[in-house]
């Protein structure tokens, strides 16, 4: 009988198993604290939350072949302008009610989630919101009442009524403003925001 | 209330307890299954398998209502919405698999480490802590379904966060209950003998563990959150589930086919080292679009791209090891659900998941029913086949190791539901994949992604018959779960003939 050679041994892939796990592993701790810190609010990557002061659009670069947000002049919210820690607070209460309200398991966020209802990655800047003017209106009563103002966009699914208080609605809005401003990497491609020219 | 009315809802309670208990005793005889043929592990085994098999029939329920408000919205609508029936559905999904391996390790413990289990009854007392948390949250889903927008939410009825939606108290819970299946694996192996079996079991379980509170924490920032939920999901199904199933099959292997353990635990460290290389850093390819830097899309691109090799390996290893042993073995439903285990898993996991990994396609596919149909199939491929190949296993030891064959007179009955089940899942994967093509030209390409695209893409033609076709093939896999189960129930009754006794070569 032939000797088993090293690469086909127990011994040796045993050894292998340990090692390529605990390298990767490695690299993988290394690049969670870089990619933190990259992406912690007020980061170039995600802004601070006191974004939601400002007009947000996405456009696409022809240098980068991709879609990038642009942070323009002041554009306050509800007309009013936050300092960073309410507008912390308020993407808060948004971002905790879109959990407690399990958004998830009907809608997408940044691409995750269930696939009954549209993607909320960049709503706020959804045409479908008609005019600029008209936009938190029309989203705070849709929030607290879907039912009566459904968009359905002929398809019959309607979003149910979840009990959304005028401040939670606010405060969805107020998330949905500054998840939009995320520098996603181009995600999603194409897209045409209520501050496009046709 | 007064007494008289007290003592008639006391005797109806007593009444409906007897009756209750006297369908047991009907259903018992009926089953006539003998647990004195199990050692008090494997009695444990059965609880959690049993726990799985309700739980798997659940996950199917609430699927085929969410397939159908896909036909039509207004089906159910304020009662149980989509998002209840959804979350049910993959909630109950996740938590069968675990159900199913807790009770694969619990089987196998005593065999493997050649003593009896250390804290046997601390384990029975965690699996009825478990099942009570369990249906306190189902029917808090179900019942009280949504909260506002405070803390109180989270910690008391679901964390709307996918796959892990459990609240707070339940996500204690289920980690205290995973200590205690820690503690029992690791004092029954430290008391009996070690093995490369129980040394790759004990780390990954310590992995499983330890990644799950990766994902208790509320963040406002949702990039950072969902980088976390992401260690859990992704760290779990692509990389510690997929070890353990390899742990479950080595363990099968040998005892089904009689592969030498050093065959069998060589190929496991192989797989391990591919799993692992492959699967820690592939969790990139959930770093593409999320906020996280650019690094992510290559990073995520390559190593994803490399996680069907240690699935292609799993092929050849079980087919090699069956063709070795010229596919001689007593139990034909567990051998062919092993196989079908492997290429469920390579196309389901490997095949699938590829084609959609590549950040240049999965800018159009991200977020699509693309991925629905990834996840149906390499669910189902990789961890839903290998549990019900268990579950042949366990009953055959149950009746006593009897003879369990294809040309038995019944044999029909697991035949036509490995076919529904593998036939039904595949169906609907074809159909979620044709809703997901169109998805990514007419919704992401053409449409650029806005409301108006999206409900452009679900209102086509291609789209609405592909939902159709969907609940089609859930309604077959239902009718497959369901010859299962009385398979299950039935298979080797009356039968006389033993199993022929493996031995290892």
């Amino acid at each position: 009988m032939e000797e088993t050679p090293i690469w086909a041994s127990e011994s040796f892939w045993k050894k292998t198993a340990i090692w390529v796990t605990a390298g990767s592993f490695l690299i993988l701790v290394v690049l969670t604290m870089d990619t933190l810190t990259k992406t912690s609010a007020g980061s170039k990557r995600v802004p601070a939350y006191a974004v939601i002061n400002k007009k947000v659009d996405y456009q696409y670069d022809k240098a980068l072949h991709k879609s990038m947000p642009i942070i323009g002049e002041n554009e306050f919210l509800f007309g009013k302008e936050y300092t960073e820690e309410e507008a912390r607070q308020l993407v808060d209460l948004g971002k905790k009610t879109t959990q407690a309200k399990n958004c998830m398991n009907c809608h997408t966020l940044l691409g995750n989630g269930a696939y009954f209802a549209p993607d909320l990655t960049k709503a706020w800047l959804d045409k479908g919101w008609i005019s600029k003017d008209m936009r938190e209106d029309m989203m705070v009563k849709f929030l607290m009442d879907p039912e009566n103002n459904a968009r359905t966009y002929g398809s019959n699914r309607k979003m149910p009524n979840l009990k959304i208080t005028e401040q939670e609605a606010k405060g969805i809005i107020a998330f949905l403003k500054w998840m939009s401003s995320i520098d996603t990497n181009g995600f999603p491609y194409n897209f045409k925001t209520i501050e496009a020219e046709d | 209330m007064n007494t008289s009315r007290l003592n008639g809802v006391m005797q109806n309670a007593a009444a409906l307890g007897e009756k209750s208990r006297a369908c047991l005793n009907d259903f018992k005889s009926w089953v006539q299954l003998d647990s004195t043929n199990l050692s008090d592990g494997q009695q444990l085994a059965v609880k959690y398998f049993t726990v799985a098999v309700i739980l798997f029939f659940a996950q199917i329920l609430f699927g085929l209502l969410a397939a159908t408000q896909f036909i039509y919205p207004s089906f159910l609508y304020e009662i149980l919405d989509f998002n209840v029936n959804r979350m049910i559905h993959i909630n109950a999904m996740i938590v069968w698999m675990l159900y199913g391996f807790i009770g694969c390790v619990y089987w196998f413990l005593e065999d493997e480490s050649g003593t009896e289990i250390v804290g046997l009854k601390l384990g029975n007392i965690a699996f009825w802590v478990l099942t009570g948390a369990v249906t306190v949250v189902v029917l808090v889903y179900l019942l009280v379904q949504i909260g506002p927008g405070k803390d109180s939410s989270l910690w008391f009825i679901n964390e709307g966060r996918e796959y892990i939606e459990a609240p707070r108290w339940a996500d204690i819970g289920i980690v205290v209950v995973m200590l205690i299946f820690f503690y029992n694996v690791v004092a029954t192996f430290s008391k009996g003998k070690w093995s490369g079996i129980a040394g790759v079991l004990t780390l990954d379980l310590v992995a499983l563990a330890g990644l799950y509170v990766a994902g208790m924490f509320y963040m406002t920032n949702i990039t950072h959150e969902q980088y976390w939920w992401w260690w859990v999901i992704h760290l779990w199904v692509e990389a510690t589930w997929e070890v353990l199933v390899g742990v479950i099959m080595a363990w099968s292997l040998m005892k089904l086919l009689g592969v030498r353990r050093k065959i069998i635990q060589t190929w496991l460290y192989i797989e391990v080292a591919l799993m692992f290389g492959s699967g820690i850093l592939g969790l990139g390819h959930h770093y593409f679009w999320i906020g996280t830097p650019e690094y992510w899309l290559t990073i995520g691109g390559f190593f994803s791209a490399l996680e069907p090799i240690p699935l292609v390996a799993m092929v050849v290893h079980a087919v090699y090891d069956s063709g070795t042993h010229a596919f001689k073995n007593g139990n034909h439903p567990a051998l062919a659900w092993i196989i079908a285990q492997a290429f469920g898993n390579f196309f389901g996991a490997g095949v699938w998941g590829f084609m959609h990994t590549l950040p240049q396609i999965n800018l159009y596919t991200h977020g699509t029913q693309w991925s629905a149909s990834h996840g149906h199939l390499a669910f189902f491929g990789a961890y839903a086949t290998i549990n019900i190949a268990f579950f042949y296993l366990a009953i055959q030891h149950w009746r006593g190791d009897v003879w369990m064959g294809g040309g038995s007179q019944n044999a029909w009955r697991w035949k036509w539901a490995l076919g529904l089940l593998n036939g039904g899942v595949l169906g609907m994967t074809i159909a979620l994949l044709i809703a997901g093509y169109e998805q990514s030209f007419i919704e992401r390409a053409v449409e650029g992604s806005t409301w108006g695209g999206y409900f452009t893409a679900q209102n086509h033609p291609s789209f609405q018959s592909a939902m159709v076709w969907r609940l089609f093939f859930g309604t077959i896999t239902f009718a497959g779960f369901i010859l299962l189960v009385w398979d299950l129930l039935t298979i080797g009754k009356g039968e006389t003939r033993k199993a022929p006794e493996i031995i290892e070569s």
